[in-house]
């Protein structure tokens, strides 16, 4: 056999390689000019990074889209990043960018109170503010907390609601995001005090995790109605568990006599407030949470606040905050959505 | 069989530098150079830093996966013996253990996760990629079960802080010297040892192989125990860096283990690759995943351009083979040849 075929064939690995690696440097190089060269004075203006906890989720899809608004309106870049699943450990990797990258300020919903903590607070190290919404850290990795409603007057609402539709007695239900989501664990602690304190002849039976899964939560609402048949309400504190509960119950036998409320968004839930699956739910309005949190980014950046308790700051049309303790900052009270009113929300 | 011979009649400099490896070394040369110049901050010590934390779960595991792939198997439940040992190792130091104590264990859970895998695979002789997708799910399954959905985060911040450590002032994480180390363990087995020498003769033909004296059963067992093993240790490794143990950790890694191998230039059908290769591919996920993240581009996007890179890198393989055999039949006249061309040097 002649030398020139593996030559030849030698030359072609080395002349497709030399040109794979042309096209890949020349293509990466083109899209890379415009962000290159706006970069340079990003670093003097106000520059937010909103990282959920994952993408794809409606309610932060709508939180974020208020937070892009209140950081445009104040002259600055936003861009929200994040991991496909709701973990810690994708999510340290865009607080590491977003560190290496010098924004002024990170707004962030953790997906775990610690694990994230040791990246956050070596972007605070850089000089980027870090503020959490929606579900806290520790105090001590942040600058700032953007509480969406008091745990107290979520669970009271939301124990209030389904004690009231089911007549005060009978087996309830939780179905919750992951078993260590702050926020919710929070809450469904809260409620076991009222029930027990409040309503003797209700009982709560079980609680389950949809992890924020649609699939998931569908699942586990087939399973929950199936091991308790006598079940005469759920609660589910999390927009994709109660929109997921609400799709089974309005097509399973059980529309109507398995009560269902919880926190949900006006858009998920329309359909099932119209049919009469539920009767009512709650939430604040994640838009403006999502504004008030760019909003407090913004003072820290500019210095008007340090964070600590006390400080006060105005958010635009939301009004004046002020900061309370463990430096967090209250949006409000939860609002009721019901058929009279939901077709005035279009978040 | 000349053409197996052949491509020693080429000097020594072109026989290194025309290679696969060599290709994907100056693609990560080439990629490294035009972020350095073009992408905001990718100069700076913390993207090192960064960087070389996020793929070291990876550049473990891709060790021994690139034997296991060589000799024609593969290893698909690393991931979930990266979760196991997590959870493990997370429940244990619940308990009271220490963490050296508590990552031991780990490790010889994951020995244990190798050997079940090795033994169906090597002495029953069922086929591996049957056998670890049914481990992958069990051991994740176990990862989750003993866990549920909860997280162990209140890891001692000493150790956290050991796991993300830098040598000195140069930003390269000090736990690099465990992947160097286990690098060079894994490479003198691999191409300079007649252990290295019998995995290329399994991945090349398992009978031939026996018959020439290589013990096929033992190397195949050895190699699947050394996967679980190392795949503990990345997870000991991953737990400590998020501080975090959780049932679902690294879920996915596999993948992304063997895609890098894949794209460092190891043959899925075995026989033929080279560690360089491979710990080239993985820096090169790794550069072209820091890049776009620090562009801003989402995940979705990153994920498209790196599985488009690997469909290419395995096209490529092929249509090269595909070349050299029409070049070698012209050469030669219309003489067929049913020799699989380049197996033996690209």
């Amino acid at each position: 056999m002649t030398p020139i075929s593996r030559r030849s064939a030698v030359l072609g690995v080395a002349a497709l390689s030399v040109s794979l690696a042309l096209t890949g440097c020349t293509k990466a190089a083109t899209g890379a000019t415009p962000s290159g060269s706006g970069s340079g004075g990003a670093a003097a203006k106000l520059s937010v990074v909103f990282i959920p906890k994952n993408l794809g989720n409606p309610y932060f899809d709508t939180s974020d889209a208020g937070g892009k608004k209140a950081v445009e309106s104040l002259g600055g870049t936003y861009s929200e990043v994040g991991p496909q699943q709701a973990s810690p450990d994708g999510q340290v990797q865009y607080i590491n960018t977003a560190a290496q990258q010098h924004v002024s300020a990170l707004v962030v919903s953790a997906n775990d109170p610690k694990a994230i903590g040791d990246a956050l607070n070596q972007a605070r190290k850089g000089g980027t503010k870090v503020v959490t919404f929606d579900s806290d850290t520790d105090p001590q990795y942040r600058d700032l907390f953007i509480n969406q409603a008091s745990p107290e007057g979520l669970a009271k609402v939301e124990v209030d609601g389904i004690t009231k539709q089911i007549g005060d007695s009978g087996e309830i239900a939780i179905l919750s995001a992951s078993a260590n989501a702050t926020n919710q664990n929070a809450w469904i602690d809260l409620m076991k005090k009222d029930l027990a304190a409040n309503h003797p002849n209700v009982k709560l039976v079980d609680v389950v995790y949809g992890n924020d899964d649609d699939q998931t939560s569908f699942d586990k609402t087939a399973a929950l109605l199936q091991t308790h048949p006598n079940l005469k309400g759920i609660i589910s504190p999390t927009t994709v568990g109660i929109a997921a509960a609400g799709r089974y119950l309005s097509t399973s036998d059980k529309k109507g006599k398995v009560a269902l409320t919880g926190l949900g968004t006006p858009n998920q839930m329309r359909e099932y407030v119209k049919n009469g699956t539920v009767k009512e739910f709650y939430l604040w309005n994640p838009a403006d949470l999502g504004a008030l949190a760019a909003y407090a980014a913004d003072a820290l950046v500019k210095g008007t606040i340090t964070g600590k308790e006390g400080d006060t700051f105005t958010a635009g049309s939301l009004g004046s905050f002020k900061v309370g303790a463990n430096q967090t900052v209250l949006l409000g009270d939860p609002f009721a959505f019901n058929a009279g009113n939901i077709d005035q929300f279009k978040f | 069989m000349t053409r197996t011979y052949a491509a020693y009649a080429h000097p020594l400099w072109r026989r290194l530098l025309l290679t696969r490896e060599a290709a994907v070394v100056a693609l990560v040369i080439a990629v490294s150079l035009w972020a350095y110049s073009n992408v905001p901050y990718f100069g700076d010590q913390l993207t090192l830093t960064y960087l070389l934390l996020d793929v070291t779960p990876i550049l473990l595991i891709a060790l021994p996966m690139t034997l296991v792939i060589i000799t024609g198997e593969i290893d698909l439940s690393v991931a979930s013996v990266v979760g196991l040992s997590s959870v493990l190792l997370g429940v244990l130091h619940e308990r009271g253990f220490s963490i050296p104590v508590a990552a031991l264990i780990a490790l010889v859970v994951g020995a244990l996760c190798g050997a079940l895998n090795g033994y169906l695979v090597a002495r029953v002789g069922l086929p591996s990629l049957a056998v670890t997708i049914g481990t992958l799910a069990l051991y994740r399954g176990l990862a989750i079960g003993i866990l549920g959905t909860k997280a162990v985060t209140d890891f001692p911040s000493d150790w956290t802080q050991r796991a993300s450590e830098t040598i000195g002032g140069t930003g390269i994480p000090a736990f690099m010297w465990v992947f160097l180390l286990l690098a060079v363990v894994f490479t003198l087995a691999l191409h300079f040892s007649p252990f290295g020498r019998g995995v290329y003769d399994i991945g090349l033909g398992s009978e031939a192989a026996h018959f020439s004296g290589v013990k096929v059963e033992r190397t195949k067992f050895v190699l699947f125990v050394l996967s679980g093993a190392v795949s503990a240790l990345a997870g000991v490794f991953y737990t400590l860096r998020f501080g975090s143990a959780r049932g679902d950790n690294a879920a996915g890694l596999e993948l992304q283990v063997i895609a890098a191998v894949l794209l460092g230039g190891v043959s899925i059908f075995g026989g033929r690759g080279k560690l360089a290769g491979v710990v080239a591919g993985v820096l090169l996920i790794g550069i072209i995943s820091s890049a776009l993240r620090l562009q801003g581009i989402t995940v979705n996007v990153i994920n498209i351009i790196i599985g488009l890179l690997l469909v290419l890198s395995v096209i490529s393989t092929t249509v090269l083979a595909w070349v050299s055999d029409v070049a070698a039949r012209r050469n030669r006249g219309a003489r067929p040849t049913k020799t699989p061309a380049g197996v033996g040097t690209l």
